[in-house]
């Protein structure tokens, strides 16, 4: 699960030789073994998908009569969705979430630790990757606990803090989006630094000592000639943490469940409180139909940023 | 904490390159930094091994005054872990079988055969491996009511294999490309159809990127909470991520060391399916060696 198998490239063609050699069975007859991947994808991933666009229209509950029998009421989520003051606040806090975390967290951070193993030991290296990646390999909901343990009030950061002589505050409950987006950041940035290894490691050393030996300092090094060099790597990266990002629930919903009050909820928080919690399957429904539209804006974006790397 | 930083020393090659003393001090720099970096990162991991072993244990990281076992044996019972842990598998394991069978059959005519078909499908793959699947969650609740599927197994394994199909096609399509075609068309010279062709020789020869893409779903559904806590609803079919959420709301504020106890359980087979993968990677992708024979 290095980050050249997550990370999909557009495959060229196919070798040449390979194509037209057999023009035997039909191209119906040729399909047919897609057949069933096709079915699993229409029933439980277009299905859901068109049934978010139609559900999103109905008041439909989760019990009671509007739960066998939801009414069509038009726009009537949509209109309520955009005069709901939750609404707002949460679409910001998302935004603040994704870029704080991923943009600017996850993303420099994991491109920093990718830069500076280059230059440190090999061992250093390879033992604060394992460090960097165990928080990224644990099961969701384990990585979850262990960052309610670290910033709950008698938790290991307020025990730190304590160690230089301040009294630390109660994470969660005063600063749940800082809580979250550290939390965020720890968990996801090992993403960003395989990605960012890999493509350093593309880099021709020779084009480095170069400059080097054309007297090109450190700095001018990493901006003339190696973050050119990896910005494919870095537009597929910025693509990719940014929808992971939009899909955190599990993290945000074990630390604070969106609380207190609103201050940590974001969209898909809001989403599962609105149709599960308030039984409102629909208007939770609508919210999710704005979050897939966020999703296919970003992901065509990066379909389209994809598209010249095809050789 | 000692025991975990003990394992990074903080050894640097001053000796390294004679020439430039500038470039000894940026690489210790460099090494201080990652290591600094490192322990920020193993910190709140530290949290969930000391408190596993630690009968009083509390939210604060600290050294068990009594090392123990006992959270372990008191979270090992069929109903906190082995059923759960079952569960588990048996989605795991479906979701994985049945993403892996469906992705090869459908790599092979799109790496086999140029149709015009090929790219508007890659596109459309490479789009649903985008599709937020938390965003879906609702209507998929919705949709599985209507369909009583819900608290069904069968059906929530085929949903988690569908919502991995198109990073794992893509996967299994990249490694199918890799496998030479020459080998398949002395098979067909031979007489075999394309099926036998892909199921004696290509499939065996793209084993390891096989085991790649299984391992890759199974730990994917493994660590999946959001899925099973919506579709799953009676305990004895929920898997551990959401038995081990329901157990951390029942006894969250008092079994803190059985909760860090439950969690590691349930995370070390992830992690020995990671480090196998990530061993492997090297070795196992030299498929080039059966063109030669």
């Amino acid at each position: 699960m290095t980050a050249e198998v997550i990370v999909p490239a557009l495959a060229g063609p196919a070798p040449a030789g390979r194509t037209g050699r057999r023009q035997k069975p039909t191209t119906t007859w040729r399909l047919l073994p897609i057949l069933p991947a096709i079915v699993l994808l229409l029933i439980f991933l277009a299905g859901p998908v068109v049934w978010s666009f139609y559900g999103s229209f109905t008041n439909a509950s989760l019990t009671g009569v509007n739960a066998q029998n939801p009414a069509w009421i038009g726009f009537g989520n949509y209109l309520r969705l955009f005069s709901d003051p939750v609404f707002p606040l949460s679409l910001g806090l998302t935004v603040v979430f994704v870029l704080a975390s991923a943009i600017v967290g996850q993303n420099f951070l994991g491109l920093g630790i990718a830069l500076l193993m280059n230059r440190a030991h090999r061992f250093v290296a390879g033992a604060v990757g394992t460090c960097v990646v165990a928080a990224w390999v644990l099961p969701e909901i384990v990585a979850a606990f262990v960052a309610y343990a670290y910033f709950s009030q008698d938790g290991t950061l307020n025990q730190l803090l304590a160690a230089l002589g301040m009294t630390g505050p109660n994470w969660l409950y005063s600063f749940p989006m800082l809580a979250i987006v550290l939390a965020n950041v720890w968990r996801g940035t090992a993403f960003s630094m395989m990605v960012y290894r890999a493509a350093l490691n593309d880099v021709p050393i020779e084009i480095t000592e170069a400059a080097m030996i054309d007297g090109a300092g450190g700095a001018k090094r990493l901006f003339l000639i190696t973050i050119p060099m990896i910005k494919s790597s870095i537009t597929t990266n910025l693509m990719l943490i940014t929808l992971q990002t939009l899909s955190v629930f599990t993290l945000v919903w074990v630390m604070t469940a969106g609380g207190p009050g609103n201050q940590s909820t974001i969209l898909p928080v809001m989403a599962f409180q609105e149709a599960f919690r308030f039984s409102d399957i629909g208007y939770g429904t609508a919210i999710a139909t704005v979050m897939l539209l966020i999703g296919a804006v970003f992901s065509i974006i990066y379909i389209r940023a994809l598209r010249p790397s095809k050789g | 904490m000692t025991n975990l930083t003990a394992v990074v020393p903080v050894a640097t090659r001053p000796g390294a390159s004679v020439a430039s003393p500038k470039k000894a001090v940026s690489a210790l720099l460099a090494n201080g930094i990652l290591v600094l970096i490192g322990l920020c990162f193993l910190l709140p991991l530290a949290w969930l091994v000391l408190a596993s072993l630690d009968v009083r244990a509390s939210y604060q990281t600290q050294i068990p005054e009594l090392l123990s076992l006992e959270n372990f044996r008191a979270v090992l019972t069929p109903d906190l872990t082995f059923r759960p842990l079952w569960n588990s598998f048996l989605l795991s394991a479906g979701a994985s079988v049945v993403t892996v069978v469906a992705s090869v059959l459908a790599a092979y005519p799109l790496s086999r055969y140029s149709m015009r078909f090929n790219k508007p499908f890659m596109y459309a793959i490479l789009f649903g491996t985008c599709l937020p699947i938390t965003a879906i969650m609702v209507p998929v609740y919705s949709l599985f009511v209507r369909l009583q599927l819900i608290d069904s197994m069968g059906a929530t394994i085929l949903f988690m294999a569908a919502t991995s199909l198109p990073m794992s096609i893509w996967m299994t399509k990249n490694f199918m490309d890799s496998v030479p075609i020459s080998l398949e068309e002395a098979a067909w010279v031979d007489g075999a159809s394309a099926m036998t062709a892909l199921r004696r020789i290509v499939v065996p020869l793209m084993r390891p990127g096989l085991g790649v893409v299984f391992i890759f779903v199974f730990v994917q559904a493994w660590g999946n909470f959001f899925v099973p806590f919506i579709l799953l609803l009676s305990p004895s079919k929920q898997p551990a991520a959401v038995s081990i959420y329901s157990f951390f709301g029942q006894f969250g504020a008092i079994a803190y060391g059985q909760l860090a106890a439950f969690s590691l359980l349930y995370s070390v087979p992830v992690i020995l399916l990671y480090a196998l993968v990530s061993r492997g990677m090297g070795a196992s992708f030299c498929l080039s060696g059966a063109i030669k024979g």
